[in-house]
């Protein structure tokens, strides 16, 4: 059997990964340093205000997928379930439950500090309630809730951002202040927030090099790369800025020489087929799932799940001159957090703008938030753009729902079908 | 009326997927009639616009699945299918709206396939706050309510007003008030109130208008009062996971033949999430706001932001004597699912007994949850009071 080729590493992934590496180094020596730690959600979260005070954010759904990825989950998984949770429920809570139930120790080894607020950003999936109270009566520290409407007749109303920014301002705000010790500084907040705004302009920049053909990115498997330091726990520093700085320089190269995106294996050969995927991807999972594409030339051009953490690509930025106000549209605008036909219309557009042969759904059995209404999008996609639809079944950590012979089967005859709709 | 014209009035009403009763209703008063999903809608909005609020809880063991499978992986749960077969079927054309509350992301994502499947119709997302502040989520619910009671009295072509919503909430605050009897007789003497009677009736309240549904109550209660009843040497025990997905009749009708009498339980729970009556006087939309902010029900859905998890299903256990709990969950009903371990703890820290079971409502195998309730019911009976 051969060994599993070593991944080609760019400029970008190596500032990514002594980022990550040098986070949580700080995380696990927070308490030496006198930082507070903030446990928060990806998507709506308040990273430039958590930096504003000088603490440390730890986003529990990138610990679950890190440990994902290194193959970790299904232990921490089992772990949860004999403490009482169903089989049934997410498992990047589970995960996350059974990490600390087995010590705490993070994707990189390390000890997590425990944290010093939660903060609970309700931001498009009703299960991240469930997951800060039940971390709650874990830790038994403060804890604040961020109500973020949903946007249900697909739009943000003036009401509903009023509603959060003064959640904010009201609730958050204060309480931060007595956690950090620090008093609320309005125009470090706007630094972090016009930074936030760049890093931000250049990520767009990135999504839309995949118009080219050859596209020169992933915009799924490798976009799952590009999203990790806006997503995560840098948006808002000049760290930042500079990886989607370089970065976008990188694509732009590929863009010159005509060349794919790099894959595990070296750059794309030959690129076969344009999809646009929905739904996040399987982490314990990722380099096979990746290696079905890939194999095949088939590249995603466009993703939905890069998006949960802001949809940058439809024109929303950071804007420090209504500092509360964006942050308050930012939680508002995620893609989770966009009602079923919003959805629609922007895999709709991004079947268009992309030219793209066709959509591929991951359906997570995880994830409400994403899976339900996913067999209507597939049938309102397919009738409003007459392109083939493929539906592929996983799960976001748990490994027992990765049938790699059975998703190879139908991706298979998936690209079949495309190859079909071309010659018909 | 006699018992058991009352109950199989409630009997019909319940299998009646077709919804005839409000047909006849809109023909009789040439109303229009807004559908709402689990938990709590304020209905008061509804009646004041002159519409009948219609609970749709899915459609039990009764109906065959066709085309609502189609829409949703294995993974999720059922009521959003039968809420589609219903729907797709043509048996809730007789709805001019509907409203979807904020409870999980399986029903709110419905709200957005129902906009796509249903253009014609009124559909809205009601967000509920989860911040209690009502500085906070106070005005912002407000907003929702107005924006609410303005859209439901355009589709009916009423003249959006307090006086008539004044006397909407008194009508409800006197359905609050019967269905209070009805829970305090079945605490007290749980054997006048067999718990399948019990729910048919609360399931009623999904169709009826609600001074029928109330006049229906007190018939019940009284009726009950005279009814000479055995005893039964069942044990005392709170239910609770079933806000949402309803388990089917054999289940409610199997946990009683088990040993278990349900003198609490969270089923067709929006019909009393307040639990209080609201301020009949002043402004009705904050007096609607206020009761949800101040007198809403804890539960799975809705954000605890200051009590302790399980301190009110413990204080709950304590004052109606209950000997046990009985934790229904539906099957891949995150909310129910994750909710339970939290208040398993606390009623452990108690010592207060508790069994857990999934279920889905459709599920056709009940003799293993018959078998594990009466044990639960036998161990307590037999080591309860040591």
């Amino acid at each position: 059997m051969n060994p599993t080729p070593a991944v080609r590493k760019e400029r970008s992934m190596e500032l990514q990964k002594a980022m990550m590496g040098e986070h949580f180094k700080n995380l696990a020596r927070a308490k030496d340093l006198g930082k507070k730690v903030v446990y928060t959600f990806v998507p709506g979260n308040l990273n430039e205000l958590i930096w504003t005070f000088g603490m440390l954010p730890v986003h529990p759904e990138v610990n679950a997928l890190q440990i994902g990825l290194r193959k970790k989950s299904g232990d921490y998984i089992l772990e949860a379930e004999k403490h009482g949770h169903s089989e049934d429920v997410c498992a990047y809570v589970k995960c996350d439950l059974g990490m600390l139930k087995r010590g705490n120790i993070g994707p990189t080894g390390e000890k997590l500090p425990e944290p010093d607020l939660l903060l609970l950003s309700y931001t498009g999936c009703f299960t991240f309630m469930k997951w800060f109270e039940l971390l709650r009566e874990e830790y038994r520290c403060p804890i604040v809730m961020l109500h973020v409407p949903y946007q249900g007749d697909g739009r943000i109303t003036p009401d509903m951002t009023a509603y959060v920014a003064r959640q904010i301002s009201e609730k958050v705000l204060p309480l931060m202040e007595k956690i950090s010790g620090r008093a609320y500084d309005p125009d470090a907040l706007r630094e972090h927030l016009a930074s936030s705004a760049r890093a931000e302009r250049d990520l767009v920049a990135v999504w839309e090099s995949a118009r080219n053909r050859p596209s020169p990115i992933d915009a799924y498997f490798g976009g799952v790369y590009y999203v990790g330091p806006v997503f995560s726990a840098f948006r808002g520093l000049p760290a930042c800025e500079v990886f989607y700085e370089t970065l976008r320089q990188e694509v732009e190269e590929r863009v010159r020489n005509h060349e794919g995106p790099i894959t595990p294996e070296g750059p794309l050969k030959e690129e076969r087929f344009r999809l646009i995927v929905e739904g996040p991807p399987c982490w314990p999972n990722f380099r096979d799932l990746w290696k079905m594409f890939y194999e095949e030339g088939a590249v995603a051009v466009s993703s939905s799940y890069t998006k949960v953490g802001g949809l940058y690509d439809a024109g929303f930025r950071h804007d420090p001159d209504r500092p509360l106000e964006s942050l308050a549209d930012y939680c508002m605008g995620c893609y989770t957090n966009l009602n079923l036909p919003s959805r629609i219309q922007y895999l709709e557009r991004c079947l268009r703008e992309y030219d793209a042969d066709g959509f591929l759904i991951n359906s997570i059995k995880s994830c409400n938030s994403f899976s339900a209404g996913q067999l209507l999008i597939l049938q309102e996609l397919e009738k409003r753009t007459g392109k083939p639809g493929g539906f592929i079944e996983s799960d976001l950590v748990d490994p027992r729902y990765f049938s790699a012979a059975n998703i190879k089967n139908r991706l298979e005859s998936y690209f079949q079908m495309i190859k079909a709709k071309r010659s018909a | 009326m006699e018992l058991n014209d009352i109950v199989r009035r409630c009997e019909d009403l319940y299998h009646d997927l077709d919804l005839t009763s409000v047909k006849e209703w809109k023909r009789r008063t040439g109303g229009k009639a807004v559908g709402f999903l689990p938990i709590y809608v304020p209905r008061e909005t509804v009646h004041a616009a002159g519409a009948l609020p219609v609970g749709i809880m899915g459609a039990g063991d009764d109906l065959e699945i066709i085309r609502g499978d189609a829409f949703y992986q294995s993974y999720i749960c059922h009521i959003p299918r039968s809420t589609v077969e219903l729907g797709l079927s043509g048996r809730l054309d007789c709805l001019d709206g509907f409203l979807f509350p904020a409870i999980c992301d399986v029903i709110r994502n419905l709200s957005g396939m129902w906009k796509i499947l249903f253009p014609d119709k009124y559909v809205r997302y009601l967000d509920v706050p989860q911040n209690f502040d009502e500085r906070l989520g106070g005005v912002f619910y407000r907003q929702e309510l107005a924006a609410l009671f303005q859209d439901l009295c355009a589709l009916t072509g009423r003249p959006a007003s307090d006086e008539a919503l004044r006397r909407s909430i008194e009508a409800y605050n006197e359905n609050r008030r019967a269905i209070a009897e009805l829970y305090r007789l079945r605490a007290e003497e749980p054997h006048r109130v067999p718990t399948y009677e019990h729910y048919l009736l609360m399931r009623a309240s999904n169709v009826l208008e609600v001074t029928e549904h109330t006049a229906l109550v007190d018939a019940y209660l009284a009726a009950a009062r005279r009814e000479n009843r055995p005893w039964r040497d069942n044990i005392r025990v709170i239910l609770t996971g079933v806000f949402c997905e309803q388990p089917p009749l054999g289940l409610i009708r199997a946990l009683e033949q088990s040993g278990c009498s349900i003198v609490d339980d969270d089923w067709v729970l929006g019909a009393r999430y307040l639990r209080e009556p609201v301020a009949a006087e002043g402004d009705p939309l904050d007096a609607l706001v206020t009761s949800y902010l101040r007198r809403g029900t804890p539960t799975a859905t809705r954000y605890i932001d200051e009590d302790a998890k399980g301190e009110d299903l413990i204080r709950r256990v304590r004052t109606l004597r209950a000997e046990g709990v009985i934790f229904a969950s539906p099957s891949f009903c995150d909310p129910a699912l994750l909710e339970a371990p939290m208040l398993q703890r606390a009623l452990g820290a108690e010592k207060i007994p508790y069994t857990a079971f999934k279920f889905s409502e459709n599920s056709g195998q009940l003799q293993v949850i018959k078998e594990q309730t009466g044990a639960f019911a036998d161990s307590i009976k037999l080591w309860g009071a040591a």
